[in-house]
């Protein structure tokens, strides 16, 4: 009798690519921070790879389509996919989007063996290929061959893979470096020495290596206590409103475990709706999951079922997370100075308060991004969420507005009236060149005040190739009384863009 | 091989508690303020100049504190990045709408400093149990426009740009006068000009005039 589970893995291949609607034919590539994270198989044919950057991938495949990274939309488009395979085995886990597991001892006696059960898993997804073995690791590696490795063989399955497989890059390395170059090399080493000299994460790895569960099973479920759930009042339709609960109760799902020494390597996400109906999703992860991993997770599920086919008919009344398997936390280290860590965490605090007033939305940070106008050199998100800029800030933006930026930008820009001695409006001939020299500005229907110095016309065309996006602007700075003003003038209209107070 | 000669022990000087108490602001506005900081616990109205706020949390922020901005939704954080305020450590409140006083008084529990920009005439209570608030929890609360009761008004007296000609050139520098004037220790005037922004440095002060009290025999 073996000691590991024994799974059935189903893998759909390039899933972020698939995810985003590219067809089978089109090389396609889905980027993160300028390097490759998945692409399709015409573009493989290519030669494009897995972390190539955005240039060496195109100047190999030019016709590739570049697709942008989307985890909510990976996890939003395999909902179904998931909802398919749990229609053969109650508990489906999503290990992430693209990938699923199910413990086969029972279904498999249902549908009549293992090889039955693949064959109805592939059936069901097209595209996908699925494998059973005992353990996670043989089951995933199987999975990709579309193999059925018999019970008991995973040890002897899994021998001749490089120790790369482990998907532990720094470890990988080492053992190269120590010469143990296969799985079955690396099984075999005592495992009290690999504890010794690899740590923790190395006996996991070793374990899995010698086709084992990551960790020896627990004899006993986690006690329902530990379950966290919220109610909410009015009930969510959007996705936001209900991932910003989800995030509050990932905490406290944390902190209950974390008390008791405890981790959270799978979660149930159990939501309910105003209809009744009662929707549960199972994910699995490779180490403990910290609390922003957990939100993460919940905001996926629940994009995925409020965006399906099938959605709930009603707002969701009820979140609750159920930790399925708990480990012993191994910890991490505080650092040093305590202080700053717990400022931060006071300030956490007050900023969710103000999001539980005000809406989720209300509370923004500005992450530094690129672009030509003042405006567009920030991007703001809300609090809480990645730090992501719209537009990366270390391109060169030619055109771009020169240095100081304005403490002021005025969004959407007030009008203005910019004249001459005469009183005639200042306009810019097909030449770029001012009709009139400007002498009086009013900004917003307020008091006319002086021109004492301008600068003008900066010409800014942007986005020429889309008709939807073309503006073509005429940027000036003025002096006028003691203001500083960045004045644009488009279709004949005067704009106050930002001002310089 | 010589060895170094061990260095003389740094003087030790007695914990000031007084000290913790104060947040460090920019070099160049440390003259405005009675204790060269912002002191915990007390409100700092400012008017007239947005940069002048911003340049006023990058002390604090670079040192660490956490600031928040209520109700400035025209503020520009390229503006804040470019004078040395943490936008990590920014949050920015743009429309709280009438609530922007239960707001304020939430995030003077949790952040270091917090600037707020009311939407109209600000009631004496509110105006009370902000600065209440911010006395009690050690923060420091930084109304933009006039409020009652503040410790320290900052406000510009003048203002002038560099680098504009008739149709040339583009905005480089700023000469700022600020005053600062308020109750107890600040009762008496202080005067700064800052280059802000200067022409190399987001923020200087002006060498021609260092910050003096007005009415001092010269």
């Amino acid at each position: 009798m073996s000691e590991a589970t024994r799974l059935l893995v189903a893998w759909v291949p390039d899933w972020p690519v698939v995810a985003a609607g590219a067809g089978a034919g089109t090389p396609a590539a889905v980027l993160h921070a300028n390097r490759v994270v998945a692409c399709s198989a015409a573009a493989r044919a290519e030669g494009v790879a897995r972390g190539l950057r955005r240039r060496e991938a195109q100047a190999r495949c030019p016709e590739l389509v570049v697709l942008e990274h989307d985890p909510g939309r990976d996890a939003r488009a395999f909902e179904p996919v998931v909802a398919a395979v749990a229609a053969f085995a109650p508990r489906v886990e999503v290990v992430r989007p693209g990938l699923v597991a199910l413990a086969t001892l029972g279904p498999s006696r249902y549908f009549g063996g293992d090889e039955a059960l693949v064959a109805c898993v592939t059936g069901a997804v097209a595209g996908a290929r699925a494998g059973v073995a005992d353990g996670f690791l043989a089951a995933g590696l199987a999975a990709r061959r579309g193999l059925v490795v018999p019970a008991g063989g995973s040890p002897a399955f899994l021998a001749p893979f490089p120790v790369g497989v482990l998907d532990r890059p720094d470890l990988a390395d080492l053992l190269l470096r120590l010469g143990v170059r296969t799985l079955g090399a690396f099984a075999r080493l005592p495992a009290a020495d690999v504890l010794a000299r690899f740590g923790p994460d190395g006996a996991v790895a070793h374990r899995l290596a010698r086709g084992l569960d990551e960790r020896p099973l627990v004899a006993h479920e986690p006690p329902a206590d530990f379950a966290v759930q919220t109610e909410l009042d009015p009930p969510a339709l959007r996705v936001d409103t209900a991932a910003f609960a989800a995030k509050a109760l990932a905490g406290e799902l944390h902190a209950a475990l974390s008390g008791r020494g405890l981790a959270c390597t799978r979660v149930c996400i159990e939501a309910e709706t105003e209809h009744g109906e009662h929707l549960a999703r199972l994910w699995r992860a490779d180490g403990a999951l910290t609390p922003a991993a957990i939100a993460d997770r919940v905001r996926w599920q629940l994009d995925g079922w409020l965006h399906s086919a099938d959605r709930p008919t009603g707002g969701l009344t009820l979140l609750r997370l159920v930790p399925d398997q708990v480990v012993p936390d191994t910890g991490r280290q505080q650092g040093f100075w305590g202080g700053s860590a717990e400022a931060g965490e006071r300030a956490a605090r007050a900023l969710a308060r103000v999001q539980g007033m005000l809406g989720p939305e209300a509370v923004r940070t500005a992450v530094a991004s690129g672009g030509r106008h003042p405006a567009e050199r920030v991007t703001l998100v809300p609090w809480g969420d990645a730090r992501e800029p719209a537009r990366p800030p270390d391109r060169p933006w030619p055109g771009q507005v020169p240095p100081p930026a304005p403490a002021t930008v005025f969004a959407p820009p007030l009008p203005a009236e910019l004249v001459d001695g005469a009183g005639r409006a200042v306009g810019v001939t097909g030449r770029g060149a001012v009709t009139v020299a400007p002498a009086r500005l009013s900004v917003d229907g307020g008091r006319w005040d002086p021109v004492t110095g301008w600068a003008g016309p900066w010409p800014a065309d942007e986005r020429w190739w889309d008709g939807a996006a073309h503006r073509r602007r005429a940027r000036f700075q003025v002096v006028a009384g003691e203001g500083a003003w960045l004045l644009s003038l488009e279709g004949g209209r005067w704009w106050a863009e930002a001002s310089y107070d | 091989m010589a060895l170094a000669s061990p260095s003389p022990l740094p003087t030790v000087r007695p914990v000031s508690l007084a000290g913790g108490r104060v947040l460090p602001v920019l070099p160049a506005l440390a003259g405005l303020f009675p204790g060269e900081g912002l002191r915990r616990g007390s409100t700092v109205a400012v008017a007239g100049a947005t940069s002048l706020v911003l340049a006023l949390l990058a002390g604090p922020s670079a040192a660490g504190s956490w600031c928040a901005v209520v109700g400035l939704p025209t503020l520009g954080p390229a503006a804040a990045a470019d004078v040395g305020v943490d936008l990590g450590r920014l949050a920015l409140v743009p429309a709280p709408g009438g609530e922007w006083a239960a707001v304020a008084a939430a995030l003077l529990d949790g952040l270091d400093v917090v600037v707020v920009r009311p939407p109209g005439r600000v009631r004496a209570a509110d105006a009370r149990r902000l600065a209440a608030r911010a006395r009690e929890r050690g923060a420091v609360l930084v109304p933009l426009g006039p409020w009652d009761g503040a410790d320290l008004h900052l406000s510009v007296a003048r203002s002038t740009w560099h680098g504009l000609a008739e149709g040339s050139g583009h905005l480089t520098s700023r000469l700022l006068e600020v005053v600062a004037e308020g109750r107890g220790a600040a009762a008496r005037p202080r005067r700064a000009r800052l280059w802000l922004p200067g022409a190399g440095a987001p923020l200087a002060e002006c060498a021609a005039t260092r910050p003096h009290l007005l009415g001092a025999p010269a």
